[in-house]
Order: structure tokens, then C-alpha cells, then sequence
């Protein structure tokens, strides 16, 4: 039959010279080839100690964003929750009382707003939905936890820190 | 009274108006309205959202109408021609009515409850420009409640008189109306005055907007997270039918409301004992799910359930299919 290609060897039973029999010859040549990677660049990193650069358009996790002066944005509409395809998030919303204008920009605000990270996928529709532009996946990889219900993250981690503690 | 629009010819009885005409017909060629009320008499004329062509004014007299007219408050003539959709004018002009109405109107409505099942909404997305050319400040104002169950939030209002109308014709003394005048009127009770009647809170139904307001409902929850389903109860009231809409979340009946027809208007007036004070489901004879127009976004996200062909006909799998329905889709 015709070759296919042009890797065929013929196979020699050719008995080996003494350099080939004495075998130390081949151990220092594997040795040399394993000590030459040592001085190489390591293709992996350390995780978590050091992180990749992202990419511009990576989405990770949520956050909920303040305006200029320190007041929260979302205002509990629920677009979010409705564009979910995963509805992985879920809010209740209140009424700004007198006195809490500094905390919340409009007069209703999110009291409870949770988002379930094992069900979010990360596509960033509540994102393109928000008509006030306070949410973002603009955070880093969703940290991995022990529980199902320390991954239902609620406004301690996602709202954004104050701008003057 | 024959009479044609947009191409589409109905006998209509004397004294019919154009809009009424028009809903004999239904479909898309129905003019929007947003002040007209078809069981509050004396309402309409005030909008101007329901403008409509005259391109022949009766077999008598076949001159074309001059102008533009509300449909809500003319009356057909034998052999009169209307265009509405057919009529570029009228589209034209309707979008210059939506922007003139837009033009206090805040655009808020992540925050305003009415969201989702408000009138205004719907036109603004249908004919409204993406932006808004006035400058200068809107008008706001104070809420202000009207006894403890609604609220009056006047910055919302397009001053469409439904509301007074009601207060007027259902209930039986009138305690709030319209202040001053032009650019200034706003809707108001007089010096504060607590609106005290058992039908009172049907000026919450017959809103266009978000401006009068369920104060039990307030901020609880987005109309589209919520289940309309179709229920009544034995009311007391002699005027209350109890016919009535609940709105679910979970196993909590958040809001009741009358039943609205196609074109928002309340099928029945209901009392306030229906409306305020009975939130358990104990309360009421659950009729089955509201039809939704799958357009709206009350329907988004809510799946319609039909069985299989071969399940109609096997009644061991029409039982199945009914537990499992019932464990599916809790109310």
C-alpha cells in the first residue's frame, strides 16, 4: 500500500553500540533537557497572590454603584431583575424617608437587593436594562465559598464603598 | 349611520362619537385616548391624544373638516370618512401631543408605580421622540395624601379631570377638583381635606398615570413581578358588583384593582372595602388567571401552560399533568 505520509519508518531490530548499552549517556541528556526548563519563564501564575490583566470587556462581579456625591443609585426598578435570564437577582424596595437624601439619590431605593452568584451566568443584561446606570460587572472572579448560601450576596458586598468613610 | 375609518366602514348607531365608532371596529385603528372615559360622562376633550382626519364630512356635505378633530368629542355623520393610522398628519401630531404632555410629566418611571400599566408610557414609547427639546425646570410639587389610603403626587399628573369626574358622578360629594388656571391648575383637595367615601378609591383606577396612587401598594413591589388573577366576593355595597383583580406575589395578595378592558378602562366601579381591606385570598372566590396581552410586560416572564395533544385525551396523564401544574405554579 501506498504511504500516506511521509512519517513511515522502517523498523531496524539493529542490536545497540556500547555507548547506547551503558545508559548514563541517555540520563544526562534527559537531565540537561529538565534543567534547561528551570531557568525558563513559568507559564503559570500564582493565583490568587497575582491576577491575569482582564480583558476590557470582562464581566465579573456586581457592583452597585454611588453618583458624585456619595448617594446610592439604584432605585429598586426591577429592570434588572426582569431582563435576568438566570433570575438570579431578586429586591425590595422602600421609600426615602425625610432626612435620607444624602444615602439615596432617588425617592424609592433598594432595601434588600440580592443577587444568587451560582445562578448568575454573567451575561450582563442587568447592566444593559439599568436606566440608572448603577449596576456594573466590573468587580473580579466570584471568590469560591463553602456554602450555598454565602454565594447569595447581598448589599454589604455589592454596594460600592462611600467616598468619604 | 354608516360611517368609514381608516377604510373600514361600521353602522353606528346616532350620536355615536368617532372614538366610540372606532371601538366598535377595536383594533389598531382605535384612536388612544388618555382623558376620554367611556362611564364617566362629560370626560374627553382635554388630551388632544386622540386627534383624528376627517377627509369627508358626510354624504350631505362631502368638504373635508378643516382641521384635526378629537375624536372623543365628535360625533359621526352618515357617510363621513376618518383617518387615523392611515393619515400621516394625525401621526405627526400625535407625536407633538405626547411630547406637549411630556413636558411636566417627570420621566421617572423606574420609581413611579404606575410603570408597567401606564397609559402614558405606552404612547410615549409608541410615538414619542427619543429626547426632550424644553429646557427649563419642570413643575414639582409636595405629595399630598388624600386620606390614608392614596396619594396624590400632583408632579406626575397630565390634568386629564378623570379623577374629578369620578369624584363628581360615583361618589356622592365632591370634595377635590382642579385649582387655578391654564399653567398653574393642579388637582387638589380643598385645603387638605381627607376624601371620605366608599368609592373614593377608584380615582387610583382611573388615572392614566401614576399621579393618584395606591398607598397600601406603594413601592411594594413592580407590577410585573405581580400575578393578576380574577376573582370576586359578596359585597355589601349595593353599587359594588366585587368583581375585582388581585394581584399575587408569592401567596400574598399585594393589591386589588377593578378589572380593566382593553382599552384601561374599569369594567366596574368597586368599593374601597374591596379594594383596601381585603388582602387575603380567604376573602375572595379565586375565578382563574387574567388573560395578558403577551406584549405587555406584565406577561414577560410569566409561561403559559398548554398540555401536550396526547394529554388531552389520556385522563391518567390529564391528572399528573394537574398536580404537577398546581406544584408548578403556585398562586
Amino acid at each position: 500500500m501506498e504511504p500516506l505520509s511521509n512519517k513511515r519508518k522502517v523498523v531496524d531490530n539493529k542490536p545497540l553500540n556500547f555507548w547506547e548499552r551503558a545508559y548514563l549517556p541517555a540520563i544526562a541528556q534527559g537531565l540537561a533537557i529538565t534543567m534547561k526548563h528551570f531557568f525558563r519563564k513559568p507559564v503559570t501564575i500564582s493565583y490568587p497572590e497575582e491576577k491575569r490583566e482582564f480583558s476590557e470587556n470582562f464581566r465579573g462581579m456586581h457592583s452597585l454603584k454611588r453618583d458624585e456625591n456619595g448617594k446610592e443609585r439604584c432605585t429598586a426598578c426591577g429592570l434588572c431583575a426582569l431582563s435576568c435570564p438566570a433570575e438570579a437577582i431578586t429586591m425590595t424596595a422602600a421609600e426615602r424617608q425625610p432626612g435620607e437624601e444624602n444615602l439615596y439619590r432617588e425617592e424609592k431605593y433598594a432595601a434588600v437587593y440580592e443577587i444568587n452568584m451560582l445562578r448568575c451566568i454573567f451575561c450582563g443584561l442587568c447592566e444593559e436594562a439599568c436606566p440608572k446606570e448603577a449596576i456594573y460587572l466590573d468587580g473580579d472572579i466570584v471568590p469560591s465559598d463553602y456554602l450555598r448560601k454565602d454565594f447569595i450576596y447581598g448589599k454589604d458586598k455589592l454596594v460600592e464603598a462611600p467616598l468619604n468613610p | 349611520m354608516k360611517v368609514t375609518i381608516d377604510g373600514i366602514s361600521v353602522e353606528v348607531p346616532d350620536g355615536t362619537s368617532i372614538l366610540n365608532a372606532a371601538r366598535i371596529i377595536g383594533g389598531d385603528i382605535v384612536p388612544p385616548a388618555m382623558c376620554y372615559y367611556s362611564k364617566l360622562a362629560g370626560s374627553g376633550g382635554k388630551c388632544r391624544t386622540c386627534l383624528v382626519k376627517v377627509s369627508k364630512g358626510s354624504e350631505k356635505d362631502p368638504r373635508p373638516m378643516p382641521k384635526l378633530v378629537a375624536s372623543c368629542r365628535t360625533n359621526v355623520m352618515d357617510g363621513m370618512e376618518v383617518q387615523n393610522i392611515t393619515s400621516p398628519e394625525v401621526i405627526e401630531a400625535r407625536k407633538g401631543v405626547v411630547e406637549m404632555l411630556l413636558i411636566n410629566h417627570p420621566l421617572d418611571c423606574p420609581i413611579c408605580d404606575q410603570a408597567g400599566e401606564c397609559q402614558l408610557q405606552d404612547l410615549g414609547f409608541e410615538h414619542g421622540a427619543v429626547k426632550t427639546r424644553y429646557e427649563f425646570d419642570r413643575r414639582t410639587f409636595n405629595r399630598i395624601d388624600i386620606g390614608d389610603k392614596i396619594q396624590l403626587h400632583m408632579t406626575r399628573c397630565i390634568l386629564c379631570y378623570r379623577c374629578v369626574y369620578v369624584a363628581d358622578q360615583i361618589t356622592d360629594h365632591r370634595i377635590h377638583g382642579i385649582l387655578n388656571r391654564g399653567d398653574h391648575s393642579e388637582i387638589s383637595t380643598y385645603i387638605q381635606a381627607a376624601v371620605d367615601n366608599d368609592f373614593s378609591g377608584n380615582v387610583i383606577d382611573v388615572c392614566p398615570v401614576g399621579a393618584l396612587t395606591d398607598k397600601t401598594f406603594r413601592f411594594k413591589n413592580r407590577v410585573w413581578f405581580t400575578k393578576p388573577v380574577e376573582a370576586h366576593r359578596d359585597c355589601d355595597h349595593e353599587k359594588c358588583k366585587g368583581e375585582v383583580t388581585l394581584w399575587y406575589k408569592g401567596d400574598d395578595v399585594l393589591r386589588v384593582t377593578a378589572r380593566k378592558d382593553v382599552y384601561g378602562e374599569v369594567e366596574d366601579f368597586i368599593c374601597n372595602t374591596c379594594r383596601f381591606d381585603k388582602k387575603k385570598t380567604a376573602d375572595w372566590v379565586i375565578e382563574g388567571p387574567r388573560k395578558v396581552s403577551h406584549q405587555s410586560v406584565i406577561s414577560s416572564n410569566h409561561y403559559d401552560f398548554t398540555p401536550l395533544p396526547v394529554v388531552k385525551t389520556n385522563l391518567v396523564l390529564q391528572e399528573a399533568n394537574k398536580e404537577q401544574f398546581e406544584r408548578e405554579t403556585r398562586l
